[in-house]
């Protein structure tokens, strides 16, 4: 009986996969979804993907893209970023970006974008791109979020690395059209903000800041390259008087966090934003997806890959967001950051592989890469 | 026509080493200035056709749910045949070619594309990009040249099977899907093999093409005249269905045959390909390949494959394109004085069946058989169908030697 007391809910789940497989026998060799997603692309049980619903400028050549995700995003956590994949001049590009809200009543999302030199995929979503277009995007992601045990805060933000601390910030202090609004949650925060820019006027988010310091929700301590010099971490004591009671958030290049991390003996939380890359040692040949090409020691893999035209995935293209991982099924690769060595040695191959990050890995002689790992 | 090395007036004597390599170079730089160009208006085009098609195939399926109505049949029918031919060609051929693989769009990409077909995408890439690209027109390599079972050269030695290869071909036409199938498994070679001999690679092989062919059948034969019966159009959503797959393979048989059969196109000989430069390969396309002249909707209904030329000289190329770099093509065949085949569908359709028919029988018979001496080249025809291999040998021979004499007297 119990049996017959459980079937209902069993019923509908076999019903359905029976309709479902019946919908892909009427569509082989495609399935129903690809019909599906000409005429409701952000539908649940489909890929994830986003309509852009403005492009906001932020300053010159920076600017806040608003987004409409699919019905299967799963939410996120103010710090976290997200893969999203545009198509700029037809070619699929994959970039992370931190997301710059934390939830929002409207179920939007937004990501605010600087366009760097040279920079294919942010300088088409500042300067190209436009309301309607569909983008393609993966769950949030990222440990850089908030220790909701800390009270006494210290953000260090380099740079467009002000984009996950704004997104932090607009969570615990969200500005309406008549100002901030305290809520609660924040009342027992103490936070300061170091924001380091090369000039005022590039400065991105700097409004925001002004506002939330007027406010009174954070001290805001701004440095500008031109006005101040480089900033030099020793300094941070005089900047911030009170900084070992301080638990610190940096976003920032590489060489700063490198030097917060030896500086600072108080908890410390970093995001790297672009990679800084040693020098180039000895190539090889990559084959990967049944071709085999050149490829120098300077070049990541990814890039060689793309170029022959294999299908590869991809992220951040800095080694940050690990959504480019493949395993290394025979050879050896050097990691562009630091030079280090890895080799896929006889065991793991049997089991599938290392695991590498082909945007941040170059050839370190012949090397054979496996396909992404199911999910 | 003979191999190009047996001919007398070679087409390409006139040509020394350092013309085909500047050849070369010309034909790469035309290449590489549709790769500078590439981008979102291609990408746009080819998703554009991939939406307009599967909605046309959508739409047509769907009326033809009511396809006791004649009106609802034949446009349902027309518009899934017209929808069965772009999946094929300008989508599908083109895709599986890699040409739109530089989107980096997984869903538009040689690796993951499967096609409307009977033959698995993985195994026609096989056949038809490594093998057909590769060794165009090489007698006794490129299996589209005549897929092993036609005679489609005068050095073939012509045997009584061939008389009905006229036939054959129109069977091969009707059920095309098949034979691409069949050929892709290299099935007359293999079944040759004793069953427990075969490799377990082509059983493999067989068994997913067995699956694919179910797949492909059970949906046109099967579920949509299934659904179609609340209406009582069972019996005539099959055969709409059996119908637009006859046209879409009589189409793409006849689009294929144009590429490479008709007279003037020339054929290699095995051994000239061996240590082939990229020069010399080009060449070869050149000579190989034969298009079909005509308006914007012939060159998307043909998968562009009207622009045969360029396709085997680009085939990576995205194919929106070929239209544009033809003028480009042809100038440097006018350069190199090489010969551009180009003629109109109905003409290049008729001199792919004029040379079957003529190499259906014995060399020089259609060109010598006149009015006058029918009843007597019947009876030499009836002589070599019914004799031994030696009967046919001592024809062909006494045919040569008074064809020598002729010659010497004139």
């Amino acid at each position: 009986m119990t049996d017959t007391l459980l079937r209902p809910a069993a019923r509908n789940a076999s019903l359905r996969s029976r309709l479902g497989r019946l919908a892909e026998a009427a569509t082989t060799p495609l399935l129903p979804a690809d019909y599906l997603d000409l005429v409701a692309p952000l539908r649940s049980g489909t890929d994830l993907r986003a309509r852009i619903v403005a492009v906001q400028p932020e300053t010159k050549d920076a600017a806040t893209i608003v987004l409409k995700p699919g019905v299967d995003w799963a939410g996120h956590v103010p710090g976290q970023y997200v893969r999203i994949g545009i198509d700029v001049d037809g070619v699929r590009e994959w970039r992370a970006y931190s997301l710059t809200h934390g939830p929002r009543a409207d179920g939007l999302i937004s990501i605010t974008v600087k366009a760097v030199p040279d920079g294919k995929v942010s300088n088409h979503l500042v300067h190209v791109a436009r309301p309607g277009t569909l983008v393609h995007l993966e769950q949030a992601t990222g440990d850089f979020v908030l220790d909701p045990s800390a009270t006494k805060l210290l953000f260090v933000t380099a740079g467009s690395g002000v984009t996950p601390v704004i997104g932090m910030l607009r969570n615990l202090f969200p500005v309406t059209d008549s100002g901030v609004v305290d809520l609660p949650r924040s009342a027992h925060l103490d936070i300061v903000v170091v924001h380091i820019a090369p000039t005022e006027p590039d400065s991105i988010f700097l409004d925001n800041l002004r506002e939330l310091a007027t406010h009174g929700a954070i001290t805001l301590v701004p440095r500008y390259d031109d006005q101040h010099g480089i900033l030099d971490v020793n300094d941070l004591g005089t900047l911030v008087p009170d900084l070992a009671e301080r638990t610190t958030y940096a976003c920032g290049p590489g060489g700063l966090l490198d030097a917060l991390t030896a500086y600072l003996t108080t908890p410390l939380f970093t995001e790297q934003f672009r990679a800084a890359w040693v020098e180039a040692g000895d190539g090889g040949t990559l084959t990967v997806g049944g071709i085999t090409v050149d490829a120098d020691g300077s070049t990541p893999l990814l890039d060689v890959a793309e170029a022959a035209g294999a299908l590869m995935p991809s992220g951040c293209r800095m080694g940050v967001c690990f959504g480019c991982v493949l395993p290394l099924k025979e050879g050896a690769v050097r990691d562009l950051r630091n030079g280090t060595i890895t080799t896929a040695d006889p065991i793991s191959s049997a089991n599938g592989g290392v695991p590498i990050q082909t945007c941040i890995s170059a050839a370190a002689g012949p090397c054979t890469l496996g396909e992404k790992a199911a999910r | 026509m003979t191999t190009i090395q047996k001919k007398s007036d070679n087409p390409i004597a006139h040509l020394s080493a350092e013309d085909i390599e500047t050849l070369g170079r010309e034909l790469d730089a035309i290449r590489q200035g549709v790769l500078d160009t590439r981008g979102a208006d291609d990408a746009a085009y080819i998703r554009t056709v991939i939406k307009a098609q599967r909605g046309l195939e959508a739409g047509s399926r769907a009326l033809l749910l009511f396809s006791i109505f004649p009106p609802a049949w034949l446009a349902g029918t027309t518009g899934l045949s017209i929808a069965k031919i772009l999946e094929n060609m300008e989508i599908g051929h083109n895709i599986m070619h890699g040409q739109w693989d530089w989107m980096r769009d997984p869903k538009i990409h040689s690796t993951t594309w499967e096609w409307d077909n009977a033959s698995p995408s993985d195994q026609w890439k096989h056949g038809h990009n490594e093998l057909h690209h590769t060794y165009t027109n090489v007698v006794g390599k490129d299996n589209d040249l005549g897929y092993g079972i036609m005679r489609v050269d005068e050095d073939q030695r012509w045997q009584p099977f061939y008389l009905a290869q006229p036939l054959w071909n129109f069977i091969n036409a009707c059920f095309f899907e098949y034979g691409i199938a069949a050929y892709d498994l290299e099935l007359g070679k293999n079944l040759a093999i004793p069953k427990e001999k075969r490799s377990e690679d082509f059983k493999a092989r067989l068994a997913q093409t067995g699956r694919k062919i179910r797949q492909q059948a059970t949906k046109d034969y099967l579920i949509h005249p299934a659904l179609s019966i609340p209406t009582g159009s069972f019996v005539p959503t099959l055969a709409a269905n059996f119908t637009a797959n006859v046209v879409r393979n009589l189409w793409t048989h006849s689009v294929i045959m144009c590429g490479h059969f008709p007279e003037g196109v020339e054929t290699f000989e095995k051994a000239s390909i061996e240590g082939e430069t990229r020069g010399e390969w080009y060449l070869r396309q050149m000579l190989g390949s034969a298009n079909i002249s005509g308006g914007p909707l012939l060159h998307l209904m043909t998968g562009n494959l009207s622009f045969q030329i360029e396709h085997h000289l680009f085939p990576d190329l995205p194919s929106n394109r070929y239209a544009e770099i033809a003028p480009q093509v042809q100038a440097l065949f006018d350069k190199y004085q090489l010969t551009y085949i180009s003629a109109p569908l109905p003409k290049q359709v008729y001199s792919a069946w004029h040379k079957i028919v003529r190499l259906s029988l014995p060399n020089g018979f259609v060109e010598e058989t006149k009015a006058s001496n029918l009843p007597s080249q019947l009876v030499k025809l009836y002589k070599m169908t019914t004799g031994g291999k030696k009967v046919r040998r001592a024809i062909e021979l006494n045919d040569q030697r008074k064809k020598r004499e002729q010659t010497l007297a004139a």
